[in-house]
């Protein structure tokens, strides 16, 4: 479980996040949604350990990840799995070395340890055809599914997806909110997503939390999202014109 | 001040937690194919030329009957040795290995591949900077000897195809008054200009942020700020040591 307490963050003295708390469960898949610039990707890297929030604190399983020696943040960051939104792969590595790269850094495992685990991860995401190929050369797609592998080579407790359906048509998007629900389910990590796509929420949101302006102004089940009285909410919600035909 | 505080920083980082010896060996094989090998080509290129004109145009300036030719070949040796290898291969090598370096920085910082080292619990500027440092200290100064050899090849070659200077006499003012310390010295000036075209680069490039045009700009500025430092440096090099 991730628990956060009163987070805050500002930049240059504008406030992007104003004491947020929540908490996330183990195996959910744990939506934080809003429009652009409300502060989502701030939170998830406040999580993450890329930005250190002005105040409160982070738990992980307990432990406050601002607030312990090295070691323990150490172990932590080694129990977090992240697709960033681009994929963040690099360049001048393959897939499969890619994926193959936290193996390599953080384990002292045997080549054939590491080379049994790379290609159950990347059969895992569909991709052991691709193992040999640069990252400039396969789509968007393929991208995001090796950062879900390279997510998931370290058998991560907490995967953390910032946007993971950006850039991607509806179904190549649809394909990577089930993988991610898959994973969450199979091995029961605690999932949080960062999007503003209305069809992951409704698909694979089992806890979501609404940010506004740095504020958290709903938090609740996919099924009662559409009934909110909130009007921020409802106006994120139904901004597309269809939906808001359908809502009547 | 600020900034060059943040560069005293972040050379600290280098040396922070670090990561297996193997992974930094191999990291370190890969820049020095990356910086040292790669540059091969253009550093010939350069000082072949160099080395010609500077002994067309010496020997152009040296009319006087009383001053032996020889002397062209001399003045060549030492001001390759002293100035042109050293210094004018390394303001080439901030060109293509400073940009290179910069922008290789800072498209990594900007698709966020630093981001993903950083939550791996990677210390990203030692495993990616460290290397590239090493690298360039080690390589510089066998790019800058084998420069001086051609820069005073190209010398002889342009000399004698011309007819300035005979192959006698070219060798002999090659030989003559010869300074066994000014290898030394040839040999210090780019292992310094090594250590800064790769640390300001690679500070310039670590901390870019926005997109492509602020990478574009990062470039730019790595390889006018390592100009800058290699002709201080240069400066107080000469003093210090000559």
């Amino acid at each position: 479980m991730i628990e956060i307490n009163n987070i805050s963050k500002a930049f240059n003295g504008k406030a992007v996040l104003k004491e947020i708390s929540a908490q996330f469960q183990k195996g959910e898949t744990n939506l934080i949604i809003g429009g652009s610039g409300t502060g989502k990707s701030v939170l998830l890297k406040c999580m993450i350990g890329l930005v250190k929030p002005d105040q409160g604190n982070v738990l992980y399983n307990g432990r406050d990840f601002y607030n312990c020696d090295k070691e323990t943040q150490q172990s932590i960051r080694r129990e977090m799995g992240v697709l960033f939104q681009g994929g963040a792969l690099f360049d001048s590595k393959t897939v499969e070395e890619n994926v193959r790269f936290p193996l390599d850094m953080l384990t002292s495992q045997s080549t054939e340890e590491k080379q049994e685990r790379v290609a159950f991860c990347l059969q895992r995401v569909g991709l052991e055809q691709a193992a040999k190929r640069m990252p400039s050369e396969i789509s968007g797609g393929m991208k995001k599914r090796v950062g879900i592998a390279r997510a998931i080579v370290m058998n991560p407790a907490y995967l953390f997806c910032d946007e993971p359906n950006s850039g991607l048509d509806p179904l190549t998007s649809v394909k990577i909110d089930e993988l991610i629900k898959e994973i969450t389910d199979e091995y029961q990590i605690t999932t949080i997503i960062i999007t503003h796509d209305m069809n992951s929420v409704m698909e694979i949101g089992q806890n979501i939390m609404f940010l506004y302006q740095g504020d958290k102004l709903w938090e609740g089940v996919n099924s009662e999202i559409t009934k909110t009285t909130v009007p921020e909410l409802k106006e994120f919600l139904f901004s597309n014109k269809l939906l808001r035909e359908m809502q009547g | 001040m600020s900034v060059i505080g943040k560069y005293f920083i972040f050379l600290g980082t280098l040396f922070g937690k670090g990561e297996k010896l193997s992974v930094y060996w191999r990291r370190l094989m890969e820049e020095c194919v990356g910086i040292g090998v790669s540059s091969i080509f253009i550093v010939a290129i350069v000082s072949t030329f160099i080395g010609a004109v500077s002994c067309i145009q010496t020997a152009y300036n040296l009319v006087s009957p009383i001053i032996p030719i020889s002397t062209v070949a001399l003045i060549v040796r030492d001001m390759e040795i002293l100035e042109l290898a050293p210094t004018i291969t390394c303001i080439v090598l901030a060109g293509k290995v400073g940009s290179n370096i910069a922008s290789e920085l800072g498209t990594m910082r900007i698709t966020e591949q630093i981001d993903a080292l950083e939550v791996m619990g990677i210390n990203s500027s030692s495993y990616l900077v460290l290397p590239k440092v090493v690298a360039a200290m080690l390589t510089f100064p066998m790019l800058v000897i084998f420069s001086a050899f051609l820069g005073i090849l190209g010398g002889y070659l342009a000399g004698t195809l011309t007819g300035v200077i005979t192959e006698r006499d070219y060798l002999y003012g090659i030989r003559d008054s010869f300074v066994p310390y000014n290898i030394f010295f040839m040999c210090v000036k780019p292992f310094v200009f090594g250590f800064l075209i790769a640390s300001i680069s690679s500070f310039k490039g670590f901390f870019t942020s926005g997109g492509a045009l602020e990478v574009g700009k990062a470039s730019t500025q790595a390889v006018t700020n390592s100009c800058i430092s290699i002709l201080v440096a240069d400066y107080l090099l000469a003093q210090l040591l000559l």
